[in-house]
């Protein structure tokens, strides 16, 4: 089984929620990337995304888009972060998903990507600017290779459009909290809740939320609908404040905890 | 050549295998929204009524199509017609797309409008329309373009839009367009985003293509009164390509050649110029497959042009397609070799044209052993160049 729906599974027999974490590769250099995924996992997260730096990340808010600015003055590149992957696999147990922009894989060649994305350890693809009508051929090496596919819903997204995201959908289901791009929020719509719990009625694939989620009391109220939470700026914002390495990592860990424990 | 009839692009939005709708989820709606308005309004009596009375008595339309007599023996070529996009309201080409596209967005209730602008006169043109048709305007502009093209930012402002700074990545077009992208899927249920080109997810290609068509309809009708048969070759600049498609695509099905003319910056050597059709790679880029100026890890490089409206490192589908199939042939003209087009132009026939328009005059002298005497070229200027005497004066070192 995928790790994905083993852990979907699991944390569905155990009545909890899923915490997945998102950071931006590369950000500030590889090497602490991989440091930080040992304490993201080794602080209670379920899921990790990694993000796949791009020059115009049309999704982001500032937040990442600064990080991604920072990881590509690196060269840091997608080939560089599956190689990353396949080095630290043995050291981390849970599903590991990559978010990036199409062109990236375009680029790397999309069977190849698939293969080698598979080979590394990786779980899972979600990609901001690839909607299921232009993802047949990624979505035919992926489902050979059994690495899911996660789309986006939105409250924009209308019915006919939240079916065909769920039919393709591979993993879970991305429900994106608010109509705009990733980056904190003070407030989240009230209006999340009902849309969640509607789309739940449509399917019984996981659905989790994220966009705008970046406080215990944010993530501990849309956990109780909704089955998993994604935090990215939050975290990415943590990776870019701190002062030395050791006060990131343990400010890190401190955070991943501290959102693992409001959820469950 | 493909000579068939075929309505481009297909349903979903492709021009062979260029274009497509590559967007986040979020505007997806919106999107259908806009073809399905965009497919009711274009054959709607009122809506076309309203297009063309504006067009024809604010734009002032239909622009002249001049022989250039002097220009012609100048460059010892063919004989050369200069289709007058300079002379619309405004300066240039633009505001054919703006207005057409401000009210289809009145008809959709949609109050606010936002833009991307690279030289401005996009910019321009919009704030043009949302003045004239009462809506709220805002255009996002790079920090590089608003630094170099001060007259528009000043016209935008006098027009009553507001410019917002564009402080990421490199600070031009490119970014423009990511932010006002970013803006659109926030504030999308209220906000219409009039693209100033032919690029961007289907159905803005089409669209803008459609109206800017009406350039190459007019000058059909024109050269046909003058000459009394179709022109031999059409010749144009390519940034993003809403100018040269405008004039090439109502000639699509005829014998016609077509020349697009893109902007080589320093040199195509050098890695610093826009020619994403003459030496760009496959890619996805705002929301379209097309050809793109980008590295072997597909992050989008930046482009260089003299001119500001050629400083895009992609370009629009129906251009990628036109080359696929050889339908166009596109050269590449540099900076310098624009300005020489700039100088030429002003000096023969006293005209200033817009440093784009600039690429299409240095790409007409360049092939000009191509053509045979007897040759009728029309050639588009785009715009008119008052906007780029800073640039012009500096590199002339004029004081």
């Amino acid at each position: 089984m995928n790790r994905l729906n083993a852990t979907f599974k699991d944390l569905k027999e155990k009545k909890k929620k899923a915490f997945i974490a998102y950071i931006t590769c590369g950000d500030p250099d590889l090497k602490t990337t991989s440091e930080c995924l040992e304490v993201i996992a080794n602080n209670g997260a379920d899921i990790i995304e990694l993000g796949v730096p791009f020059s115009d990340p049309l999704s982001d808010g500032p937040t990442i888009q600064a990080a991604s600015q920072k990881a590509l003055k690196n060269n840091v590149s997608l080939a560089d972060i599956i190689k990353m992957v396949s080095k630290i696999r043995s050291k981390i147990s849970i599903p590991l998903v990559l978010m990036t922009y199409y062109n990236p894989i375009f680029r790397y060649d999309i069977r190849r990507f698939i293969l080698d994305a598979k080979k590394a350890g990786i779980d899972g693809v979600v990609i901001p600017d690839l909607p299921p009508e232009e993802a047949s051929q990624l979505e035919m090496f992926a489902r050979k290779a059994e690495l899911a596919t996660i789309y986006f819903i939105t409250p924009t997204s209308s019915e006919h459009r939240k079916k065909i995201a769920i039919s393709h959908s591979r993993g879970f289901i991305y429900y994106v909290s608010i109509t705009g791009v990733t980056g904190k929020r003070t407030e989240l719509p009230d209006s999340i809740k009902k849309d969640v719990k509607e789309l739940k009625k449509m399917t019984s694939k996981p659905v989790c939320v994220g966009f705008g989620i970046s406080t215990p009391a944010q993530a501990k109220k849309i956990a109780s609908f909704a089955d998993g939470i994604i935090v990215g700026s939050a975290i990415v914002e943590k990776i870019d404040k701190a002062k030395s390495k050791k006060d990131m990592l343990k400010a890190l860990g401190g955070f991943i905890k501290q959102m693992v424990k409001a959820i469950s | 050549m493909n000579k068939k009839n075929i309505p481009m692009p297909n349903r979903t939005g492709y021009f062979g295998i260029f274009g497509g709708k590559f967007m986040p989820e979020t505007t997806m709606k919106a999107l259908e929204e806009l073809e399905t308005a965009y497919r009711k309004y274009k054959n709607d009596k009122d809506f076309t009524k309203e297009l063309n009375y504006y067009l024809k008595d604010y734009v002032g339309r239909p622009t002249a199509l001049y022989l250039a007599e002097q220009l012609s023996e100048a460059i010892k070529g063919p004989k050369i017609y200069l289709k007058r996009e300079d002379l619309a309201h405004t300066g240039a080409h633009k505001i054919n797309n703006t207005i057409g596209q401000a009210i289809l967005a009145k008809r959709m209730g949609k109050k606010r409008i936002i833009a991307e602008t690279g030289a401005g006169q996009h910019g321009v043109a919009v704030a043009t329309a949302c003045a004239l048709l009462k809506l709220e305007c805002h255009v996002y502009m790079g920090k590089e373009d608003i630094r170099r093209q001060r007259l528009n930012v000043l016209r935008m402002r006098l027009l009553g839009a507001e410019i917002i700074p564009v402080t990421s990545g490199s600070c031009t077009l490119k970014d423009a367009t990511n932010e006002a992208i970013r803006d659109w899927v926030t504030n999308i249920r209220r906000t219409h985003y009039i693209i100033g080109s032919t690029i961007g997810p289907h159905p803005y290609p089409m669209i803008v293509r459609d109206f800017q068509c009406v350039i190459g309809k007019e000058s059909r009708k024109q050269i046909i009164e003058k000459e009394g048969k179709l022109p031999d070759y059409l010749i144009a600049c390519v940034g993003a390509g809403s100018n040269s498609i405008g004039m090439f695509y109502p000639f699509y099905n005829t014998d016609v050649k077509f020349i697009g003319v893109e902007a080589a910056g320093y040199g195509l050597k050098s890695g610093k110029h826009a020619a994403s059709l003459v030496v760009g790679e496959l890619g996805i880029l705002h929301g379209a497959k097309s050809y793109l100026l980008q590295d072997k890890n597909g992050q989008i490089k930046n482009a260089h042009s003299i001119a500001p409206g050629l400083d895009y490192p992609g370009v629009g589908p129906e251009h990628a397609y036109y080359k696929k199939i050889n339908r166009a042939l596109y050269i590449a003209v540099t900076d310098k070799e624009a300005l020489e087009g700039f100088d030429l132009l002003a000096k023969t026939e006293g005209i200033l044209p817009a440093l784009e328009s600039a690429h299409a005059i240095a790409g007409l002298k360049k092939i000009s052993k191509k053509f045979k005497k007897k040759d009728v070229v029309i050639l588009c200027l785009s715009g008119r160049g008052d906007k780029d005497v800073d640039i012009v004066a500096e590199a002339f070192k004029l004081q």
